[in-house]
């Protein structure tokens, strides 16, 4: 195959295939966040659910040789953190966001502690589907070779979204985390909505966090999320709590994040550090942007604690 | 739910229901009976019982003895969910709809049948042709927050009538409504009760509304049944009399004629936003006069109380000035005290006292930081607040264990006494008063009706804003009416009446 010179073409190639790339623990993430804010709570600790989803993921991959098992346990590994985060919330005078911190401490530093034996080793990647087979354009290839997580990420959001509004199952997590009196008065159990929402909420972040150890960057290292879990808080106040936009959402925070490396492409390596931060800086913007003082979130569940 | 056949209305009947929580007996022996297919009024003061009875039937309490009779038999009523099946409903006072969902789907999430998957073309189709069959409809498909207070009421009532509920308590229904609202929908209801579909059982305080729809009346006073009977047969003035009792309320104070006719709170094309950044009032003129009262009516929600934040400095003006006497005015403390500017807001707990600070603390907010209490403006002596403190509780009548309780211990009619003390003991040259006698008795509320007219008569320039025409009606010199932020119409109340302003109040629904 012969290299051929794309020119200035390169960057918004690389863009894009870093978009994609990129934006997929962002989607899981976001959408586990969306799913357990819309039913009232907050859930911080989803940067540990990930992180810890990572490492889980990655440990399975490597003593079985299946990625995709490793994904499953990364889901469930993060469905027990969601599960915690939920029964202690249960607990009278608890603050959500406070135990979120904790569990975020607690879920990396468990990640780490149980984490250092597979550093070294290499497991499996997870494959990725291939839509470039029919050009002979080495880059167009690669930025075509497509992940399936992203995928699934897709149908999960569009999924959430139709059952935001067409099943009860959507209807009661909405009103639980809009209204709890209300919920209450038509006698269901908040608690138990918001702990089905925020166990699952971390089944999705554990799948993202698997994402990062078995397919992008594709290795199990202490610092492989750099604040994702929690740049997700963010990219879910920015696409208000729509599933839809959050997918929207986690493509411009991917794209963000792949400037610095598609410039690198080209052999701008000035400012490269600079470039990297782009995501942290779009996160400063879009909350300086969506939050004031003088103004309540709109489309924010009313029982969130942030915005009560 | 789109076969939903006519079914006679439930009727029950409380024999000898009594509630006691510890010590207090909320509730003695009470017997109401209500007919089937009646509109039914329960009158009575707050703290009278009311609340805990209606709770008794629903199910919410259970009843330390008695029992409830449903459509001639007896029933117990463990929760909430054996009302239901009982089909007794109850629209509460504060709205129970899910602001973010839509009407249509705050209705089928209400049904305890609701499928795990909406098929929403048939859901749509089935509360249509259940609308068809009521006399009001509401828009099905925009989120609730959206809908105007009055078309929350009626979705209220809607979904207890669309859940096949067959007796109603409704809580103060109309304090949220305009005049024309109320009278359409009480005038609707009463259609229903008529023609035997529904039984009523409604909790006010407007003798206006029981003359005018209720077939029969019961009234509660400390927890015991006073009296009842038929409305017809019944007089508004014995109504009273059973409601209070023997408790002397305060004559009001004449009204003077009001000598100097200057302005001195001018309100020049105010501009505020609410809370989302959407305009919440938008150019505000207005002047009020010393010595006069100018009452500022309207649905609650209409950019009221944002122009009272904007006026007590808890909201940032947009743009727009405030003059007070000619001077521009800032709603800061210096400018407060300079141009003595106070004031009353509504919920009073909430709004204008630290609930956990004594009422001695609370008392000198304004004036801690001026002599006698504080020599040199930072150094506080609790001698001197506790002495002004023990003065202000005796000459308002404040009744309080002692200046060093925490306020939030008071009853509302002494907390708002206090804050009363506090605003109104020195010299007032304006005064914002926000619904004052909200959620208070008979008595605190001719107190403090009558301390008002003080102020006014005293030279005091007053700006009342308050959700109760009646109290507009009989305290205000001149009636301006907020609607969607502005105010829309201005007339002095010698030449206005109350379907005049009820039309204006309704003006941009």
């Amino acid at each position: 195959m012969a290299v051929t010179d794309l020119g200035l073409m390169t960057v918004p190639l690389a863009i894009f295939a870093g978009a994609i790339r990129v934006s997929t623990p962002f989607l899981f993430v976001s959408l586990g966040e969306c799913l357990t804010e819309k039913s009232g709570r907050i859930n911080l600790g989803l940067e540990g659910t990930l992180v810890f989803g990572a490492m889980s993921g990655y440990a399975t991959a490597y003593a079985t040789g299946w990625p995709w098992l490793g994904v499953l346990v990364a889901g469930l590994a993060g469905s027990v953190f969601g599960m915690i985060h939920g029964i202690i919330c249960k607990l009278p005078k608890v603050n959500d966001v406070a135990i979120g911190i904790a569990m975020m401490m607690f879920g990396t530093g468990i990640a780490f502690f149980l984490g250092k034996p597979f550093i070294q080793p290499q497991a499996p990647h997870l494959p990725a589907i291939d839509f470039g087979f029919w050009t002979s354009i080495p880059q167009l290839r690669v930025a075509l070779e497509i992940n399936p997580l992203f995928f699934v990420g897709i149908a999960v959001a569009i999924a959430m979204w139709w059952a935001f509004k067409n099943t009860r199952a959507g209807l009661i997590i909405r009103m639980t985390g809009d209204s709890a009196a209300t919920a209450k008065a038509m006698g269901y159990s908040v608690d138990l909505v918001r702990f089905l929402a925020t166990t699952a909420g971390g089944f999705l972040a554990g799948v993202g966090g698997s994402f990062l150890s078995l397919y992008y960057p594709g290795a199990w290292n202490e610092g492989l999320s750099s604040g994702q879990g929690l740049m997700a808080v963010a990219l879910v106040i920015f696409s208000r709590w729509n599933p839809l936009a959050c997918f929207g959402a986690a493509l411009l925070f991917g794209g963000a994040g792949a400037i610095g490396p598609a410039l690198q492409s080209i052999g701008i390596s000035q400012g490269y550090y600079f470039y990297n931060a782009a995501p942290y800086i779009l996160t400063l913007l879009i909350m300086i942007a969506s939050v004031s003082p003088k103004r309540s979130l709109r489309g924010a569940p009313g029982e969130l604690s942030i915005t009560k | 739910m789109s076969e939903t056949t006519p079914l006679p209305a439930v009727g029950i009947e409380t024999v000898g229901m009594t509630k006691v929580f510890g010590s207090l007996r909320a509730l003695e022996d009470v017997s109401v009976k209500v007919r089937p297919g009646s509109f039914h009024a329960l009158l009575g003061e707050n703290g009278a019982g009311k609340s805990t009875l209606v709770k008794c039937i629903m199910g919410f309490y259970q009843p330390t003895r008695g029992s409830l009779i449903v459509d001639g038999s007896e029933q117990v009523v463990r929760n909430p969910r054996d009302a239901m099946r009982l089909k007794l409903g109850m629209v509460y006072q504060h709205f129970t709809l899910v602001p973010s969902l839509t009407a249509a789907e705050n209705l089928v999430i209400s049904r305890p049948d609701c499928p795990n998957v909406i098929d929403w073309a048939n859901e749509i189709a089935g509360i249509g042709a259940f609308f068809d069959k009521m006399p009001f409809k509401v828009p099905l498909r925009v989120p609730v927050s959206s809908l105007s207070a009055g078309e929350k009421q009626k979705l209220e009532i809607l979904k207890q009538l669309y859940l096949d509920r067959r007796f109603l308590i409704l809580d103060e229904p109309t304090s949220v409504l305009t005049p024309d609202e109320a009278d359409e929908i009480l005038g609707m209801l009463k259609g229903m009760t008529a023609a035997g579909e529904l039984t009523i059982l409604m909790i006010t305080h407007k003798f206006r509304e029981v003359n005018a729809y209720c077939d029969e009346v019961s009234v509660l006073r400390r927890g015991r049944f006073v009296g009842g009977g038929h409305v017809a047969e019944t007089s508004t003035q014995s109504m009273a009399h059973m409601m209070i009792g023997d408790t002397k309320l305060r004559e009001r104070s004449a009204r003077l004629k009001a000598g100097d006719d200057k302005t001195v709170l001018e309100l020049a094309a105010l501009y505020a936003v609410d809370d989302e950044g959407l305009p919440a009032i938008e150019s505000i003129d207005l002047k009020v006069h010393a010595g006069e009262i100018v009452g500022i009516a309207g649905v609650s929600g209409n950019g009221q109380s944002e122009l009272v934040e904007v006026l007590s400095g808890q909201r940032e003006l947009e743009d727009g000035r405030i003059f007070i006497r000619g001077q521009p005015f800032e709603p800061t403390r210096q400018h407060m005290d300079r141009f003595k500017v106070f004031g009353l807001p509504e919920e009073p707990l909430k709004n204008a006292t630290a609930p956990r600070l004594s009422v001695a603390e609370n008392m000198a907010l304004r004036s801690f930081d001026k002599p006698p209490i504080s020599k040199n403006g930072w150094w506080l002596s609790p001698g001197p607040m506790r002495d002004i403190a023990r003065d202000l509780i005796e000459r308002y009548r404040v009744k309080t264990p002692s200046p060093d309780t925490p306020i939030e211990n008071l009853s509302g009619g002494n907390v708002q006494r206090a804050v009363l003390a506090r605003e109104l003991s020195g010299e007032v040259e304006v005064l914002i008063v926000a619904n004052p006698c909200f959620g208070l008795d008979f008595a605190s509320v001719a107190e403090i009706r009558s301390q008002i007219i003080e102020q006014r008569n005293a030279g005091a320039a007053v700006l009342l804003v308050s959700e109760d025409l009646d109290e507009i009606l009989e305290l205000a010199d001149r009636v301006a009416v907020m609607s969607e932020g502005r105010i829309t119409y201005v007339s002095p109340i010698g030449d206005t009446n109350r379907a005049t302003i009820g039309h204006a109040m309704a003006g941009g629904h």
